[in-house]
């Protein structure tokens, strides 16, 4: 590993802060409005980045401190603006979320809600503390899909009976594309098996114009269907971070349910790639008992075949892989097997946990050449590529600046991607996003080949 | 259609003109729960201070509020980038246990040394006022140590709103300007630009027409700005300010301090761009050529573009706009820029407008037009689609409002590339409106009867 100076600075970050993962989550859920329990700014802040890349109205509400908010305790405002939010939105449920001012000065927003008259308020409140100086907008994220489910699924539940033979599954794909929930309901239909997806903003933040003016856009994950995950078969959890986060004894939601109620549930990678989708489909096929479609293994046949026919054109190249851990892992997970060296694989999340995951992905001799890199922001990483002669850049849009300075392509991928249309439609998972992951990367090699070629001819 | 109620404690922040008795209530914080388009103090702080090019802006918090404004601006520089990275302290659980001081200091030395800005701003976020870290201090003792400005900005986001961010930078500039114990001799015929920011390069364009009415410009605060310039703006005689919300507190402190008078002024359309290159150049009545080469140069840009703008109102004549910004001084500017390609506002607000400034907009506008202090998206999809507009101009965050329910779209805010200030920008403006009213796909949306 080449060794990079410790530096105190976060210079261009390579991470956001938990309470946007939060909001995200609230607005994959039906009828709900995320409130931000701090300053005015990061509620705009985070609409606005939500915003640039989702291409749709994304609203955030503030509990909107003062100055005398954080001297006296952030309670009253909160009851206003949940009141508010209440009146203006008649909204299912109220997604509060803590920033570091309310976290710092010590509110307690259960007690806060505990003590509130709620009988005015239709809405769930909904709770999870998300203090910005922890962790990064991954944790908020997790962290909201993991509270929604227990205060949605409370200990207190007791199973009379267990229609397991309903065959449900409660999935937990963390913080993937639009296109990419789509791709994941699709495959359940087809399967024909019942499943709750949490969080599911694929219609909220991506959906038709309007006629009329939707306060909170149709759409999002049913609150009740939440409510039901007790009763669900299997869980199936994304990332293989958060897995391990879960095998060290953490709260996730699909532990939560596993412990609370005794529903099995599966971590496994985010399915990027041959592999790592026939992996999912396998668990798919035990957890359901059913047979998967030939549609799938159509699509799997043609992603090997184009793996062949491209085969040259990626064979040994370099890339360096950048985003949340387990974007990370999965991408460099995809790229490995495809003969992609992803030489340096670097994120601003700060797990521990990245070395790990990436060991038992990765084949050993692809492996030693990989450096890997947690809590890294964009400076440190451009640095360090130069080192490592890349092809391409792979991840968010937030690379363009180090790929521009670097002189290589950008493969965008992820979130955010702020500087193209469409960023919430790149299909990232499964054969057929694996597909368009693999023909974006080729083509995007044999762009540069040809655009810097003096003969520039029109053939491969 | 189920209409969208207004929440009551908001009613005194909208107005309707020819209907209700004027009685607007501005200037005030957002209400909590509202789902205000405003920022924080930091956000008004961040953008005053941020086309500073050749300075470090290192933001003392969390990630969050680095990241979030990482190269939001179209602000451009003709030489140093460094406005353009993100700098944070990255604030982590133990440093707001135990103080982010030391880490503080530590990441200016290391930052200061690797890139050797002119000068630094330390920007304060929410939780530095919290964990008691006493940045002015940390400022002091790091400027002692490498010898160039280091200046504390006391943003922290929940000290009232995005104005008094506003007021912070101000305060730092002056600061800045301040600092200079050189004795400065006056430049004759000389300003200070003010309140412009270089977006798309505006700056420039307004430099260059002060170059040909033979005035000198000093510093401009603080598009394409320098901490060097900006150390000489006493040599100005006159500080000529735009976007008011921003720097009039500058200038106001300028003009106490040192005695440089100031004039309000704004180069959005035609009008307004003429009217300030005018009052700039009465301003310097003892060189008669002054005055003779600004009329040149004004008759020669309205002709040249006059041709143009003339074909595309003959496409927006009768169309209707909403137009919600930031400043109110903005406001002004659009309503009569929008009226010159035929246009007409049939919905106006801010986020920081003045009682005064109101009563400007509601002299200004046709009766029944909405007049709105701190909206929400609600509030504004609402009227806007009570007054049917065809276009809406604001920024970012109002986009997919105007979008979503099939009403063309013009970005006014920092975020654009492409500048709208001046005559070059007039055209600019008209262009970008043009392109987007008269788009076809506007006959496809569901709003418009087309069933899908």
């Amino acid at each position: 590993m080449i060794k990079t100076k410790p530096y105190t600075a976060t210079r261009n970050a390579c991470k956001m802060c938990t309470p946007l993962g939060a909001a995200l989550v609230f607005h994959g859920i039906e009828g709900t409005i995320p409130l931000l329990h701090g300053s005015q700014g990061c509620s705009t802040y985070m609409r606005r980045y939500l915003i640039s890349h989702f291409k749709e109205p994304v609203d955030i509400a503030s509990s909107n401190f003062s100055e005398e908010t954080a001297i006296f305790g952030g309670g009253a405002n909160l009851k206003l603006a949940i009141e508010n939010v209440a009146r203006q939105y008649t909204p299912q449920m109220i997604g509060i979320a803590s920033t570091c001012l309310s976290e710092t000065i010590g509110d307690d927003v259960a007690m806060i809600i505990n003590s509130m008259d709620t009988s005015s308020i239709p809405a769930m409140l909904v709770h999870v503390s998300t203090p910005s100086y922890t962790g990064t907008h991954v944790d908020g994220f997790h962290h909201a899909v993991q509270a929604v489910v227990e205060q949605c699924n409370p200990d207190t539940i007791k199973i009379k009976y267990k229609p397991r033979a309903k065959k449900k599954i409660n999935l937990f794909p963390g913080m993937l594309s639009n296109e990419d929930l789509r791709h994941l309901k699709e495959i359940f239909m087809d399967v024909k098996t019942k499943m709750t997806l949490l969080p599911d903003y694929s219609e909220r933040l991506e959906g038709p114009s309007w006629v009329e003016y939707q306060a909170i856009q149709q759409g999002g994950t049913p609150i009740r269907a939440i409510q039901e995950m007790n009763l669900a078969t299997a869980s199936m959890e994304f990332g293989s971070i958060l897995g391990s986060v879960r095998k060290k004894g953490e709260k996730t939601a699909g532990s939560w349910l596993e412990h609370n109620f005794d529903i099995p549930c599966v971590s496994l990678g985010i399915p990027m790639g041959v592999k790592a989708t026939d992996l999912f489909f396998s668990h798919l096929e035990q957890l359901t008992l059913k047979v998967i479609p030939e549609k799938y293994k159509r699509q799997r046949g043609r992603l090997i075949d184009s793996y062949v026919d491209g085969n040259k054109y990626v064979s040994k190249k370099r890339a360096i892989v950048y985003g949340e851990e387990d974007f990370v892992t999965a991408m460099a997970g995809f790229l490995a097997e495809i003969g992609v060296i992803p030489v340096l694989c670097a994120s601003g999340g700060k797990s521990g946990l990245l070395k790990q995951a990436l060991d038992e992905i990765i084949p050993k001799n692809i492996l030693k050449q990989v450096s890997v890199h947690q809590g890294m922001d964009f400076t440190q990483m451009e640095k360090h590529a130069r080192e490592l002669a890349p092809d391409f850049a792979i991840g968010n849009s937030k690379g363009y600046p180090m790929a521009r300075h670097l002189g290589i392509p950008l493969v965008r991928a992820g979130f955010p991607i702020h500087d193209r249309v469409g960023g919430s439609r790149i299909l990232h998972i499964g054969y057929k996003g694996t597909q368009q992951l693999f023909d974006t990367i080729v083509n995007t090699l044999l762009r540069k080949r040809q655009d810097t070629s003096d003969i520039g001819y029109a053939y491969m | 259609m189920k209409s969208i109620s207004i929440l009551e404690k908001r009613k005194s922040q909208i107005y309707r003109k020819g209907t209700d008795e004027f009685d607007m209530t501005c200037e005030k914080k957002s209400l909590a729960g509202s789902v205000s388009q405003r920022a924080c103090v930091f956000c008004g702080s961040r953008v005053v201070l941020y086309p500073v090019a050749d300075a470090l802006h290192l933001i003392h918090g969390p990630i969050g509020c680095a990241s979030y404004t990482w190269d939001i601006r179209g602000a451009l520089s003709s030489g140093p980038e460094l406005h353009r990275m993100s700098f944070s302290t990255d604030l982590s659980e133990l440093d707001v246990i135990y103080g982010g001081e030391k880490k503080l200091e530590q990441a200016l030395l290391e930052l200061i040394e690797e890139y050797k800005p002119n000068a630094a701003f330390v920007y304060s976020t929410c939780i530095v006022g919290i964990i008691g870290d006493d940045v002015s201090m940390i400022c002091k003792k790091v400027a002692a140590k490498v010898n160039i400005p280091v200046l504390p900005v006391h943003s922290e986001g929940f000290k009232g709103t995005k104005k008094d961010g506003y007021k912070a930078a101000c305060d730092a500039l002056f600061k800045l300007i301040d600092m200079n114990t050189e004795p400065l001799e006056k430049i004759p015929h000389s300003i200070n630009i003010l309140g412009e920011f270089n977006i798309g390069g505006e700056t420039w364009i307004i430099k260059d027409y002060y170059r040909q009415m033979g005035v000198n410009t000093v510093a401009v605060m603080t598009g394409d700005g320098r901490v060097g310039d900006i150390r000489q703006a006493k040599k100005a005689c006159l500080n000529v300010v735009q976007c008011s919300g921003s720097l009039t507190h500058l200038a106001r402190k300028m003009e106490v301090e040192y005695g440089i008078p100031y004039i309000r002024v704004s180069y959005f359309g035609i009008e307004d761009t003429s009217s300030a290159l005018y009052d700039v150049a009465s301003f310097f009545k003892d060189d008669p050529d002054i005055m003779k080469n600004t009329t040149r140069l004004v008759q020669q840009e309205v002709k040249n573009l006059l041709p143009e703008l003339e074909q595309i109102r003959k496409d927006l004549a009768g169309k209707r706009a909403a137009v919600y910004v930031g400043g109110a001084f903005k406001a002004f500017s659009l309503i009569k820029a929008l009226r010159h390609i035929g246009m007409e506002v049939v919905l106006v607000g801010s986020q920081t407008g003045t009682k005064e400034d109101y009563e400007v907009l509601k002299d200004m506008c046709n009766p029944g037009t909405v007049i709105l202090d701190d909206a929400n998206p609600l509030e504004l999809a609402k009227y806007v689609l009570e007054k049917n507009a065809h276009l809406f101009i604001g920024g970012v965050k109002e986009r997919p409002i105007a979008y979503k329910l099939g009403i063309g779209f013009c970005d006014h805010n920092h975020e654009r590339k492409i500048p709208l200030a001046g005559f070059e920008g007039m055209i600019n403006f008209a262009r970008e409106v043009h392109e987007t009213v008269t788009s076809p796909i506007w006959d496809l949306v569901p709003r418009n009867g087309i069933k899908g």
